[in-house]
């Protein structure tokens, strides 16, 4: 696992060797990694990775089995989860819906202990503060059921940011959304981490909210973290076969290493690997086309199809149909069905044979 | 909104329901009234000068007012355990909860004499140390719980499982206790369904006659609840008297059926079994 790379911030949340047992099910198991000051970190990863019960052993909703979470040199698994301050979206918002929406963001303040409780009149300014933040004004009195499922979302925000906590944890913030007002809030989300200071853990399993949204991604699967970095580093090497498939569209084909040259079929290309079967991964617009007598893969076209400004070809390959994806103005001339061209990837990634198929 | 089309036999079957539903309610209610008062308004008064019918009215307002709020407090424990937890045991715990339901009120009020009766379990106990329960308020009030023990419960569970825990979970991020989170969360989610399902608990509580029968032993005066007291004045050929105490239960059914659709038709999302989505 990579170290924080940025050793200039301070490191505020650090998990060691979190596991967590449901029965005989292992939700978690032996995770590690570091969180720097109002870093916004997101857990990747489908679902029954684990992720939501990690989230959940931060906000102090689970005990683990084993491991450490510390959180500015505190251990925190030893402080109850109500006295952690760590602010909680819910994936389903979890609104009061009993309570009005300056209610449900006032919650956290009138239940404070007399002595640190502000004034009525100082929670009544948070609350109006929080709902300007929130983009919220004029809602105030308006009841979780009577709101949007964008405007539920924001209530819970505000709500949680209502606590001034000290990290703030958000569970598919945007799984219940639409795609257009997901993208509206994600932005709007970083800018509110961004002023509000706090380090932020986000579980998604979008790959494209987390790598678009965070300073950094972990991504886990079956309980264990794979691989954490800059969404630019994972893009562009990822440590596993899982991680290339999961980060995005991805073409597989077998190939054998030997000698430190690739052969797929009958291209053969120089690498320096170690020798051995390998799947080659690459992704669907990261090839080039070359006519039937020039350099590549032998490939006969399927199908084609524009798909805005890009075009979508159909190949068979080695025995595969794979969709890949050119610009327009780089497609082999005249297209069409039956066509033999030769393809070739200009980047890819090799990755040990997997023993059992995985979907392509 | 669909228009659903009825088959040709609905009207005839909305009839047939119509016509059972008058022959097996409307009409003994009115039999009930119209003999109460078959002598008149002052006979009819008159029937509530007897001090036994008295003791009688006081002695069921004794028993609900004990009985009801235990039933809410246990029902509220139950449902909330058995929605918001996993643990083993627990359809056995919603099977007694529901036996009540199943088994005969005879046979809850039976039970509660062989433990507690002088031949019963631990008769020479109580014996010995002077403690009455059967013949007594107490076993009276044990049979009402035993019989009116799921309505409560058993109104909570389906809603509290339906509401999850993550409303608790939030509050508790925000700094809430468990006390603060059951007074200003779990308890107004469930207020109106909790309120419906004491209505009908007490409704049962004040209408039971099986199980409370069994361990009262009838006496006048003294542990004869209404509806044991109707009977007796029955079997005593006092008409008037009895369809009198009769009308008293007969209104009390009557205003629970209203206050029970008032609550259907404003609360209907927060009941459970009226919930309609």
């Amino acid at each position: 696992m990579p170290a924080n790379d940025d050793a200039a911030l301070a490191l505020a949340l650090e998990i060691r060797g979190i596991s967590k047992t449901y029965g005989r099910y292992p939700a978690l198991k032996d995770v590690s990694f570091a969180a720097a000051d109002r870093e916004f970190l997101a857990l990747l990863g489908p679902s029954g990775s684990g992720k939501t019960t990690l989230l959940r052993v931060l906000a102090g909703l689970e005990q683990p089995d084993g491991g450490e979470v510390r959180f500015g040199g505190e251990d925190y698994l030893a402080i109850p989860a109500r006295k952690r301050r760590a602010g909680m979206v819910f994936q389903h918002y979890a609104l009061f819906r009993h309570m009005t929406v300056a209610q449900n963001i006032a919650f956290g303040l009138k239940v404070r202990p007399r002595a640190e409780r502000p004034s009525a009149a100082e929670i009544k300014k948070r609350v109006g503060d929080l709902l300007d933040l929130v983009q919220l004004k004029g809602l105030d009195k308006r009841f979780p059921a009577q709101l949007s499922g964008g405007q539920r979302q924001r209530v819970a925000l505000a709500r949680a940011l209502a606590i001034e906590p000290r990290m703030l944890l958000l569970d598919e913030p945007f799984g219940a959304l639409d795609a257009q007002v997901r993208r509206d809030l994600r932005h709007w989300l970083r800018e509110v981490h961004d002023r509000a200071g706090v380090t932020t853990v986000f579980v998604t399993h979008d790959q494209e909210e987390a790598l678009d949204l965070a300073d950094r991604v972990a991504i886990l699967r079956d309980g264990k973290l794979i691989q954490l970095g800059k969404p630019q580093e994972l893009y562009d090497h990822p440590a596993t076969a899982f991680v290339y498939d999961f980060l995005g569209p991805a073409c597989r084909l077998p190939g054998v290493v030997e000698e430190g040259r690739l052969r797929v079929g009958d291209w053969v290309t120089e690498v320096q690997a170690p020798a051995g079967e390998v799947d080659v991964y690459f992704r669907p617009d990261e090839v080039e086309f070359a006519p039937a007598d020039g350099a590549g893969l032998a490939a006969q076209v399927r199908g084609a199809a524009a798909r805005g400004p890009q075009i979508r070809i159909d190949c068979l390959v080695e025995d595969r149909t794979l969709e890949l994806l050119v610009r327009d103005a780089i497609a082999p001339a005249g297209v069409a069905v039956g066509l033999s061209v030769r393809v070739r990837p200009t980047r890819f990634k090799l990755y040990p044979r997997a023993v059992e198929a995985m979907a392509a | 909104m669909f228009r659903i089309r009825l088959p040709g036999i609905a009207p005839l079957m909305l009839l047939a329901s119509a016509l059972a539903m008058g022959l097996l309610i409307i009409m003994p209610l009115a039999v009930v009234f119209s003999e109460a008062f078959a002598k008149g308004l002052s006979t009819y008064l008159g029937a509530f000068n007897d001090p036994d019918l008295w003791a009688a009215i006081k002695l069921t307002l004794l028993v609900a007012a004990i009985s009801v709020p235990l039933n809410a407090v246990f029902g509220v424990a139950a449902a909330w355990t058995i929605a918001k937890f996993e643990f083993r045991g627990k359809s056995l715990l919603l099977a007694i909860i529901d036996l009540p339901f199943s088994m005969s009120p005879v046979v809850s009020g039976l039970v509660w004499v062989l433990l507690f009766g002088a031949q019963g379990w631990f008769g020479q106990f109580l014996i010995d140390h002077d403690i009455k329960i059967i013949f007594d308020v107490s076993g009276i009030v044990l049979a009402t719980i035993t019989v009116t023990l799921p309505f409560v419960a058993r109104e909570l569970i389906p809603l509290m499982q339906d509401q999850g825990s993550d409303e608790e979970a939030a509050a508790v991020t925000l700094g809430a206790g468990g006390f603060t989170i059951f007074r200003q969360i779990t308890l107004p989610n469930i207020r109106w369904a909790l309120l419906y399902g004491v209505l009908l608990c007490n409704a049962r509580a004040m209408g039971e006659f099986g199980a409370v029968s069994v361990v009262s032993g009838k006496i006048r005066g003294l542990t004869n609840t209404l509806p044991l007291q109707i009977e007796a004045l029955y079997n005593d050929y006092d008409f008037v008297g009895a369809f009198a105490a009769a009308s008293l239960l007969a209104s009390l059914g009557l205003v629970t059926l209203i206050l029970k659709t008032g609550l259907e038709w404003r609360f209907s999302s927060e009941l459970s079994h009226a919930r309609k989505r």
